[in-house]
């Protein structure tokens, strides 16, 4: 879960980093309000999206008003970033800087471990960096078993940063950094820039957060910092079904056991010229009560001009999905092609029980597929 | 010959007595019965689970029983724990199946599995299996036939899909092993090709692959340098939009990274014949294995 640059400075103030003062505002009175109690002559009005390249699409503004601040939100709340209608909004103190410096934390599949990544090059799009100059950016793997030690941290803040006043509360703010990263279950804490002001303090002007989903059972509390959007509902409640599901343009909606699986569902879709509407991957072991499930997520869906199931029964029995099948159409009135492709355990079992029912059964993946996508492409 | 389970392998199974590891341990046991000697199952020690003698701890199960491997079934949560506990106790292979721990937990676990030694396989992976000899895991042994292809993958049905294909060819496998579909996992690609390199068995090897990290990439670079045996790989998500988890946690194209296309790139790039379907991967590997003679 992704969250926003307000959530992740709140979280980043908790753990003694500090950041610009700012407020929080959801419609253009707030934001005159907040202008008055912020007692700055400049401000930034930024918008809150869950999407980069925001400064770029005109997210970032300045202003020197009251009027001006007032003028800047109502724009901003009229603006969708990357197709995000921008909601909520910070007005924040303009802070003159000295330096600019990239910060981050990070998962490292190939090392296994927590990434330090760190750069002179703050406020820049850090992969872009390290692709054009990867010599300014510094990467440290943390060993789990260590943290990040004083000698650590004091060794990492002195590779990056070259004047010695601000050595101490760096390495401090490093440690800060990490410790915030295990205690919240992240995945990537970045701060972006991490600047350098006139008083030579360190100020977080700029963070990102991403929280690990599967940590979710230890951090009730994080539920409640979602933006989901209605596509993003859709999915978290399939989810708790225990679909993994996303939703896509296409017109044939696909129901498959397992993720691998699912996406080369799609894939050989796409190849036959069919346009998949969705990926659902109902789990590796389903019973019958989920393949019914499945199919009425899927059904809600109108622009789903045709259904492929695609099953390989290993421990998912195909009798028990074509139990499941037959329970669904039991109820479901439907008109349109159901392609089922069922090989594996109990496949004979599970393909006398279709037979007779509404469904075309074929043996052979792609087979299956160019079966599926002739039928909706000729339907229109 | 295989890689890392065969005839002598001696499983226990954490977690036996919930109900995943009940089931499964039931099933590898049919497939070998040999294989299994016993369970975990923390305060349930003295209980017997089809036949099956249960202990409170992997240390007296190792005691017990000489276990060497070790399959763990027990919920998210506990999972970590599980983990450093078989390292600690001596088992040289362990298998974790739960999926959906947290990354931290795998990370931490992972470091202590490194630091006694042992091989971690997983999590979130379907576990291996040596046709004929060994079953580790939650695949389906029936699919599966004794031969000379050895397979790595990231997915589970869709490894039984290519297995599948590759059977109806008469082509065999020497040890199938599922990596696990989350950012962070044991045992990959490249440890995976030096042991099938390394093992007389294995005549060819298949890779299987999807969207996110850059795992293939290295493998690639890996193959080029190292790897003189056949192999093909087959990559998913060539469809997948961005940023959008493809059911496995490790599966997400991010920042323009981690796509398929790259990855088949890199393969083609090292030499790999890289199919479009599972159908494809036997007719590749026919065409590889005669090209190689």
């Amino acid at each position: 879960m992704k969250l926003l640059e307000y959530q992740t400075k709140s979280f980043l103030k908790k753990q003694g980093i500090p950041t610009e003062s700012y407020t929080l505002c959801r419609t253009p009175d707030e934001a005159e309000k907040a202008y008055t109690t912020l007692g700055k002559k400049q401000v930034m009005v930024k918008a809150q999206v869950l999407t980069g390249g925001r400064g770029k699409a005109g997210g970032i503004q300045k202003a020197s008003s009251i009027e001006e601040t007032r003028m800047q939100a109502e724009k901003l709340l009229r603006l969708s970033i990357r197709g995000l209608p921008v909601q909520e909004l910070i007005v924040s103190e303009a802070v003159a800087i000295d330096a600019e410096f990239y910060v981050s934390f990070v998962i490292d599949r190939k090392q296994k471990s927590v990434l330090l990544v760190m750069s002179r090059e703050g406020g820049m799009d850090i992969e872009q960096v390290a692709r054009e100059t990867p010599d300014r950016v510094l990467k440290f793997a943390i060993d789990p078993l260590l943290g990040i030690p004083d000698y650590l941290a004091r060794y990492f803040i002195t590779q990056c940063v070259e004047e010695p006043s601000l050595w101490a509360s760096g390495a401090v703010l490093l440690q800060n950094l990490y410790r915030l990263f295990v205690k919240e279950d992240a995945s990537l804490v970045e701060i972006n820039p991490l600047v350098v002001t006139r008083q030579k303090q360190w100020l977080a002007i700029d963070g990102k957060m991403v929280l690990d989903d599967n940590a979710r059972f230890r951090h009730i509390e994080h539920e409640a910092l979602a933006h989901w959007t209605e596509q993003e509902k859709k999915e978290q409640e399939a989810k708790k079904k225990g679909f993994s599901y996303l939703s896509l343009d296409g017109n044939i909606g696909c129901v498959v056991n397992g993720a691998g699986l699912a996406m080369a569902t799609l894939d050989r879709l796409t190849d036959f010229g069919g346009r998949p509407a969705n990926f659902l991957d109902i789990g590796g072991s389903s019973h019958s009560k989920k393949v019914k499930e499945a199919m009425e997520l899927l059904l809600r869906d109108t622009a789903i001009k045709g259904v492929f199931i695609n099953i390989f029964g290993g421990i998912t029995r195909c009798d028990d999905v074509a139990m499941g099948l037959l329970e669904a159409f039991k109820e479901l009135n439907n008109e349109i092609p159901i392609v089922v492709r069922l090989t594996g355990t109990n496949e004979k079992e599970g393909k006398e029980l279709l037979c007779g029912g509404p469904f075309l059964v074929v043996d052979e993946m792609d087979e299956a597929v160019k079966k599926i996508v002739n039928l909706v492409n000729k339907a229109g | 010959m295989s890689i890392l389970i065969n005839k002598q392998t001696r499983l226990i199974v954490q977690g036996i007595t919930g109900r995943d590891g009940r089931f499964h341990a039931s099933r590898m046991r049919s497939y070998n019965p040999s294989i299994v000697v016993g369970g975990v199952s923390p305060y349930k020690g003295g209980e017997v689970v089809d036949g099956l003698p249960v202990f409170h701890s992997v240390f007296n199960a190792v005691k017990e029983t000489q276990a060497n491997t070790s399959i763990i079934f027990v919920p998210a949560p506990f999972a970590k724990d599980a983990i450093i506990e078989a390292a600690d106790a001596g088992i040289r292979l362990i298998i974790c199946i739960t999926e959906g721990i947290p990354t931290l937990d795998v990370i931490d676990a992972y470091r202590w599995v490194q630091l006694k030694g042992a091989q971690l396989i997983g999590p979130n992976c379907p576990g291996l299996i040596t046709p004929n000899e060994c079953l580790a895991g939650i695949l389906p042994g029936n699919i599966f036939q004794k031969g000379s292809i050895g397979i790595i993958s990231r997915s589970g049905t869709l490894t039984y899909e290519v297995v599948h294909a590759l059977t109806k060819q008469g082509m065999g496998q020497s040890t199938v092993v599922g990596v696990g579909g989350d950012p962070v996992v044991g045992l990959y690609y490249k440890e995976l090709l030096a042991l099938f390199e390394a093992d007389e068995e294995t005549k060819a090897m298949v890779l299987i692959g999807e969207i996110g990290g850059n795992a293939e990439e290295e493998a690639a670079a890996f193959i080029a340098q190292s790897i003189s045996k056949p192999v093909v790989a087959y990559i998913v998500g060539r469809t997948a939009p961005p940023d959008k988890q493809m059911g496995h946690a490790g599966a997400i194209i991010s920042s323009g990274e981690g796509t398929a296309q790259e990855k088949i790139e890199a393969l083609k790039d090292a030499g790999v014949s890289v199919a479009l379907s599972p159908s494809e991967i036997p007719l590749l590997l026919n065409q590889k294995v005669v090209n190689s003679r």
